[in-house]
């Protein structure tokens, strides 16, 4: 039947496509950091944040030896929430990992998610990105004070432009930059863009007035003079820019986008140590330390209980820039 | 001609036999993907990321390149055959293709199909070559009021697809804009109509929309009407495979207005694949001598806007390598792969990587052909599928709707939306709502609002931030004359009507 051998081709893909990730792989030993049959969720789509921190940590742990067969999956939706609402459900699996960050805080507050942070297990934060404000080659604004200036007197008329909606890194940083700068919140002119890359022609055209975002896709645009780096929001500069700190810059704003882990609740603490130890064993690969350097990521290790006091003071922080918007 | 020489160099780089593999890989695992309604090019991408690593970037990207233009090629395939659009890009392609694919035309169509994404390929390609650094330029300046235009006239557009009656068209597009809203206020972070669910605040995916209409209501149509119209077994009749010369007479002029429409579009950050189609399908409809053949089954439609849908694809490659500005969702996973490599994309990649984006750009040149070869051959045999008897037929096309569904985000509540919109798609046909607004409405709404707002905030809430751009004001005059066309004709000396049916070309083969 021809039909039937024309099919045959595509039932073989369809297979090709599916079954691979159907496949869990529940092989290998429980040695040391062998956590058979481990899992890593990511809370957002393929190509995502995430999805490259989950997948690059999946991979390096393979190469280092620590782990045989991580598998990595997308379980996306409502900024993260999604998946975090089936991690609380998987109460007392100690194989299962969800990669996260600061944008699965802020989603938790806009989404009015059941589930929190607080009801998850703490593993690690394990890496962070500063964030940068970049202007067009040809703004009027040559330093940050010339720009934090025109922005106090008249916030309405300075749009600023983020990678993210309401409640995300990128909107977090300038508000908390307006509000150590004495900016009415209120009166801060957000405008959120679907990430970096949307952004970035709308600074380039100067139709904001500065963007806040990850470095990510500004590096090149930067060192050929297209935009204008005017402040770092981290802790110290980057490496071959000549840009100031915020606190440097006289602004005292510390502010990192983060990614970590967390694991299902109900864990026994052999179970959540277990977890820790093969994170902490795959931080001090050669692999990792690669991986970070390629990324362009720091190393922001924070294990276990201190990692949930930090949840919580950043679920504090994003919970009173919301409420001063009126949200 | 400096870049010809680098394209030639480029050509030395895309065709020795490794790159050529890596090459007909991705050809061929792209037009599977996007047989595949859900499973779309950047999920593919992104999942492959891993797998590549040990590969040298050249062959990586060359394969990605490969996969992105064949999930075009592959995605108007099911659309056509079997109603079912595999990418949001091929939704335009069933308006036409489908009931050509009814009426035995299916050959037809899907070689109409395929050099229209070869045609459409080939000059977005060779417009990047030429234009790239100029449209990247052109790419910065286009801002949220720009958009918001363009919106403007897309849905002034829309009028010319409301079928029959213009009270069930608005009404059809309506229930687009409402399917629209559903999801996070990207703006404030409200919620809207979500009913405290979290898996509807990332709003309605366009896939499980089109295919729910398109494909489920008409499976569910089609069995509810199975004994009216001939019985179970009755498969659909083929006629001759290729293309004629009068198809080809009419084809010839959408293949190459396609890229007009697509290659700018593609450029622009947030222009993507869908609205070029839409608008190629509009100019088509207008400009065709069978305008009455549209909507039921003109070849004019299915060629332009697959035309249109390739050279957006090479649009979104210009602002990608010279920017570093992803447009579409494929653009931002592949961009996220140059990283991987430590490669910046960006004012700099010409520079800095020549043989790659040289050998990248010549493998699409190649990847082209392989494509046109691979789908030309197969287009007879693919549209063999629907000698398979009806029943069996449309129990397939449930299945890979709802396999589509579920891939799209790996949750059974989209399967259930999906069979909840595919009751909406029955009822709409039960009481003769046209279907196309309301994807339309689903696709244009949430970025006219998005765009709309993002203007209005930039002017500080101003009305005259929306027509302070010189392309804005151009666009609302175009729109302008359109809308004023009617009384501008009357002006104008009536010329004769030709008398009905007095077109030497045949009209639609009679339902068998």
């Amino acid at each position: 039947m021809r039909p039937r051998a024309l099919l045959s081709p595509l039932a073989a893909a369809v297979v090709v496509l599916l079954v691979p990730p159907l496949l869990t792989s529940g092989s290998g030993t429980d040695t040391g950091t062998h956590i058979p049959g481990l899992r890593l969720m990511v809370p957002n789509t393929p190509g995502g944040g995430y999805d490259i921190t989950a997948r690059t940590a999946a991979k390096n742990a393979e190469e280092a030896g620590l782990n045989r067969n991580i598998e990595v999956y997308n379980l996306p939706g409502a900024g993260g929430t999604v998946g975090l609402s089936r991690l609380v459900n998987e109460r007392g699996n100690g194989k299962l990992m969800m990669s996260m960050g600061l944008g699965v805080v802020g989603a938790v507050h806009t989404n009015h998610a059941p589930s929190t942070l607080a009801d998850a297990t703490p593993v690690a934060r394990i890496v962070e990105e500063p964030d940068i404000v970049v202007v067009a080659k040809n703004s009027p604004y040559k330093t940050f004070d010339q720009l934090l200036d025109a922005w106090k007197s008249d916030p309405r008329s300075v749009p600023v432009g983020g990678g993210s909606s309401a409640g995300g890194p990128d909107h977090l940083a300038p508000m908390l930059m307006a509000r150590a700068a004495g900016i009415e919140p209120k009166s801060v002119n957000y405008v959120p863009f679907d990430g970096g890359g949307e952004l970035l022609a709308s600074v380039l055209g100067g139709k904001v007035k500065f963007g806040v975002s990850g470095i990510g896709e500004y590096r090149d645009q930067i060192e050929s003079g297209e935009l204008r780096l005017l402040a770092v929001t981290g802790r110290k500069r980057i490496e071959g820019f000549d840009a100031p700190t915020l606190q440097e810059a006289g602004l005292d704003v510390v502010f990192t986008n983060w990614r970590g882990l967390m694991a299902p609740p109900g864990l026994s603490e052999e179970r959540r140590d277990r977890l820790i130890r093969f994170v902490r064993q795959l931080r001090g690969s050669a692999q990792w330390r690669k991986s970070l350097r390629v990324n362009g990521w720091d190393d922001a290790w924070l294990p276990g209980e201190k990692y949930g006091r930090f949840l919580a003071a950043q679920d504090r922080r994003v919970d009173t820039v919301l409420k001063e918007l009126g949200r | 001609m400096d870049s010809l020489g680098s394209l030639m160099d480029g050509f030395g780089t895309a065709l020795t036999p490794l790159n050529l593999l890596w090459a007909a890989v991705g050809v061929l695992l792209g037009t599977a993907i996007g047989v595949l309604p859900g499973i779309g090019p950047a999920m593919a991408v992104a999942l492959l990321l891993p797998v590549t690593y040990g590969l040298d970037p050249t062959g990586a990207f060359i394969m990605f390149a490969g996969i992105y233009y064949g999930g075009m090629f592959g995605g108007s395939t099911t659309s056509i055959l079997l109603n079912t659009p595999g990418e949001s890009a091929a939704v335009i392609a069933a308006m036409e293709g489908n009931p050509m694919a009814k009426a035995g035309r299916g050959p037809q169509a899907l070689a109409a199909a395929a050099i229209g994404h070869f045609a459409g390929g080939m000059i977005g390609t060779v417009l990047l070559v030429v234009l790239a650094p100029t449209v990247a330029d052109l790419a910065v300046d286009i801002g949220a009021p720009d958009y918001f235009a363009i919106m403007v006239l897309a849905f002034i557009a829309v009028t010319s697809v409301l079928g029959s009656s213009r009270v069930r068209g608005f009404a059809s597009l309506l229930i687009g804009l409402t399917l629209g809203l559903v999801g996070l206020d990207q703006m404030t972070g409200q919620q809207r109509l979500t009913f405290g669910s979290l898996q509807l605040s990332d709003g309605i995916d366009v896939v499980i929309v089109a295919v729910g209409l398109f494909a489920i209501g008409e499976a569910l149509w089609v069995a509810a009407r199975l004994r009216h119209d001939g019985g179970p077994g009755a498969g659909i009749p083929l006629s001759r495979p290729w293309l004629g010369r009068d198809e080809l007479r009419r084809t010839w002029k959408p293949w190459l207005r396609g890229p007009v429409i697509g290659f700018p579009f593609g450029a622009i950050p947030a222009g993507g694949a869908e609205i070029p189609t839409f608008l190629s399908y509009i100019t088509e409809k207008r400009l065709s001598r069978h305008r009455k053949e549209f909507g039921k089954g003109a070849i004019e439609g299915v060629a332009g806007p697959e035309s249109a849908a390739s050279a957006s694809a090479a649009g979104t490659l210009v602002s990608m390598l010279t920017l570093g500005l992803p447009t579409t969702a494929v653009a931002a996973v592949m961009l996220a792969a140059f990283q991987q490599y430590g490669i910046q994309p960006g004012p700099l990649l010409f520079e800095r990587e020549p043989d790659l984006v040289w050998g990248l750009i010549a493998s699409l040149f190649v990847g082209m052909v392989m494509l046109l070869l691979l789908n030309l051959p197969l287009a007879p045999l693919w549209a063999r599928l629907l000698r398979i008897p009806r029943p069996y037929l449309y129990a397939g096309i449930l299945f890979f709707a709802a396999v589509g569904a579920y891939a799209v985000g790996g949750e059974a509540f989209d399967v259930v939306l999906l069979l909840v919109i595919g009751l909406l798609g029955l009822l709409m046909r039960r009481y003769g709502l046209p279907v196309l607004p309301a994807i339309i409405g689903v696709i244009l709404g949430p970025s006219a609002e998005q765009q709309l707002r993002r203007a209005l905030q930039i002017s500080d809430g101003s009305v005259s931030g929306l027509v302070d751009t010189p392309f804005a004001v151009t666009v609302y005059a175009v729109i302008a004359l359109v809308l004023l066309w009617p009384w501008l004709r009357r002006a104008l000396p009536r010329r004769l009507r030709p008398a009905p049916g007095a077109s030497r070309d045949p009209g639609p083969p009679d339902t068998p």
